[in-house]
């Protein structure tokens, strides 16, 4: 077989891009199995060092915090949940806030779809103070309610549903109607197994972005018991080592590692039905 | 007491749109139903109006004694198959056939058992678990007829449900929908603007045109007695010829010729129909016709050609005779079969 010049630039520029995309992981794992001492020392490291589990195990284990209190480990825990909450309820809610639009033409259906969408111009970092108030005033600070709670309303997905929605032929609600289908079950029956590669979709991006939210657990925590990874990264490993001690290079590697394990697990996990999505349209 | 009876049912769309006027019909038990008329007459909607897809503005329904003007569709125990079929994409065919019965919450092992006959009748037997991306044309309008059948219904509404078949297609499953509700018995209503398959499925049709029914009775009754220009126009192919005229004491005066003793009392302007199958070639006849087209279907002929000053007049003779463009012919009316028409309204007047 011949392989076209056009072919090989083309390969070229993807494993370009794939290598301009690994490298840096890479060189944080294998930065994290040496000690800090080499890293400081010799500037972060290509091959892999002999300190992995030993990093590892401290970075999982041990307490930090003002308090001492919490682990990594707990960290991990609260994103996941944080992380699993905000995507989930946004799925559902998006899923559920489209159907109405679509499918009950009450009255102002229009302006109310124009008002959810104008709320992308408003996101969290802008409104944080009223949101604050809101959540502090409930009494839900340091909850993983008041981690999850205002993050769930999404115009996004509720847009993307609605267009897909829109897109399924009237003739099947009117099949379902004479199947006896009531409004309830025509939406679990049809239109979330129509949609379930859609909803995969939807859940990974939103779980990446609950996920990777920074601003409202910091606000929104006192306590470190609700701590989350990603806030982790600025406050973990440092506090009591100013001044004397050496800045904990190595373990703060494997901490950047880790923290991109659950959301690679969700891309990985769900990718089969997300590329499904893409490829192959089911009408 | 008919078994589905229309009584002054009227259509108004919340724009002002008037699709269907003041309609009653009757249609008995386990009779096969036709609506017929040309795209936009509002036949469709009077078939939605029967599901419960569309809200009736006036008059009331009836079906097997029961009013059903606000009675939900889920409820009314109709059965409906679509143009596209509408069949549940993500579900195998088993389910799409399964899927009205389980909202009646029958046992499994009935579901099954009825699944099963259904599909054996239509012949889908094999294709039950397979989806209905993976069939064909033929094959999906038998899923669509399998869960219609399945849940044995009232009533049977067919909504074009063969044009997106093709033409042989289409002919076959003609065939097999007219055998299978001689089979079942079940009552049927068939929308279709195909005068065709209206003429071969119908044991009653309703020509509709503009929201009302021209014209209600067996298709040969429709045939050989239309009550309109439209319906005589629209039933019948290829389509009736009509010339202009003056009808004057029983003296019918049109291109170059005249008929005398029509039998009406009309005088003034109309309009004479006559069919291309109802004509043949004689010495001297009435109509002088100059060939300008031969269309040769095999067992007939289509002649188009000029009379006077009426263009692509039709006439139809058997296949054996062999009629060249150009050539004169001399056509004679068979048994008095035309048809006049007040020129002003379109009603029949002979």
């Amino acid at each position: 077989m011949k392989i076209k010049l056009s072919q090989i630039l083309a390969h070229i520029v993807l494993i370009l891009g794939v290598l301009l995309m690994v490298i840096p992981i890479w060189l944080s794992f294998a930065s994290s199995t040496h000690d800090t001492v080499t890293i400081l020392k010799e500037g972060m490291k290509f091959g892999l060092g002999d300190q992995l589990t030993r990093n590892y195990n401290e970075v999982l284990n041990e307490k930090g915090g003002w308090s001492e209190e919490v682990t990594a480990a707990k960290m991990f825990i609260n994103s996941f949940i944080m992380a699993l909450g905000i995507a989930t309820l946004k799925v559902i809610i998006s899923a559920m806030s489209a159907y109405a639009l679509v499918y009950f033409r009450f009255k102002f259906a229009v302006p109310i779809f124009w008002l959810i969408f104008i709320t992308l111009l408003v996101p969290l970092e802008v409104r944080i103070f009223p949101s604050y108030k809101i959540v502090s005033d409930l009494g839900l600070t340091n909850s993983y309610t008041g981690l999850v709670l205002p993050l769930v309303a999404s115009a996004t997905a509720t847009f993307f549903f609605r267009q897909f929605y829109k897109t399924i032929p009237d003739e099947l609600l009117e099949s379902a109607k004479l199947d006896g289908a009531n409004s309830w079950r025509f939406f679990i029956d049809f239109l979330v197994p129509l949609s379930k590669t859609m909803i995969a979709a939807m859940f990974i991006f939103m779980f990446v972005y609950g996920y990777s939210q920074y601003l409202w657990p910091l606000i929104m925590t006192t306590s470190e018991e609700y701590w989350t990874v990603v806030m982790g990264m600025k406050i973990i490993f440092t506090e009591s080592y100013e001044g004397v001690a050496l800045p904990r290079t190595a373990e703060r590697f494997a901490y950047i590692i880790l923290s991109m394990i659950p959301p690679v697990l969700v891309v990985v996990f769900l990718q089969k039905w997300f590329i499904k999505g893409l490829i192959q349209t089911e009408k | 007491m008919s078994f589905l009876e229309l009584n002054k049912v009227t259509k108004i769309y919340p724009n002002g749109t008037k699709a269907v006027h003041e309609t009653s019909m009757n249609v008995e038990n386990g009779e096969f139903m036709v609506f017929v008329g040309p795209s936009g007459c509002g036949k469709s909607t009077l078939l939605r109006m029967i599901a419960g897809l569309e809200d009736i503005t006036e008059g009331y329904i009836n079906l097997d004694g029961i009013l059903i003007n606000k009675v939900d569709p889920s409820e009314r125990d109709v059965a409906m198959v679509f143009q596209n079929y509408a069949l549940y994409p993500h579900m195998n065919v088993y389910n799409n056939l399964a899927y009205g019965l389980k909202n009646r919450g029958i046992s499994k092992e009935d579901i099954e058992k009825k699944v099963n006959e259904a599909a054996k009748l239509l012949q889908i037997s094999e294709y039950l678990q397979r989806k209905p991306s993976m069939l064909s044309g033929g094959q999906r309008q038998r899923v669509a007829m399998g869960r219609a059948i399945v849940r044995n219904p009232k009533i049977f509404l067919f909504d074009e449900p063969l044009s997106n078949l093709d033409a042989k297609l289409r002919i076959q499953m003609r065939l097999e929908i007219k055998k299978l509700q001689q089979k079942v018995g079940v009552t049927s209503i068939f929308v279709t603007h195909d005068q065709v398959e209206a003429m071969t499925l119908a044991d009653r049709l309703a020509v509709i045109n503009n929201g009302l029914i021209e014209q209600l009775g067996t298709p040969i009754e429709i045939y050989n007695n239309p009550k309109s220009m439209f319906v005589a126009g629209f039933i019948g192919s290829p389509q009736m010829n009509f010339l202009e005229g003056e009808l004057k004491n029983k003296t019918l005066t049109s291109e170059g010729f005249e008929i005398n003793n029509v039998t009406s009392d009309f005088n003034g302007p109309v309009i004479l129909g006559i069919r291309p199958e109802h004509m043949s070639q004689t010495d001297k006849g009435l109509i002088n016709l100059s060939v300008d087209l031969v269309e040769q279907l095999g067992s007939d002929n289509l002649i188009y050609g000029e009379i006077k000053n009426k263009k692509d007049f039709c006439f139809r003779c058997p296949g054996s005779q062999i009629i060249k463009k150009g050539s004169k012919l001399s056509l004679n009316i068979n048994d008095n079969n035309y048809y006049v028409f007040d020129k002003s309204n379109g009603n029949r007047v002979n």
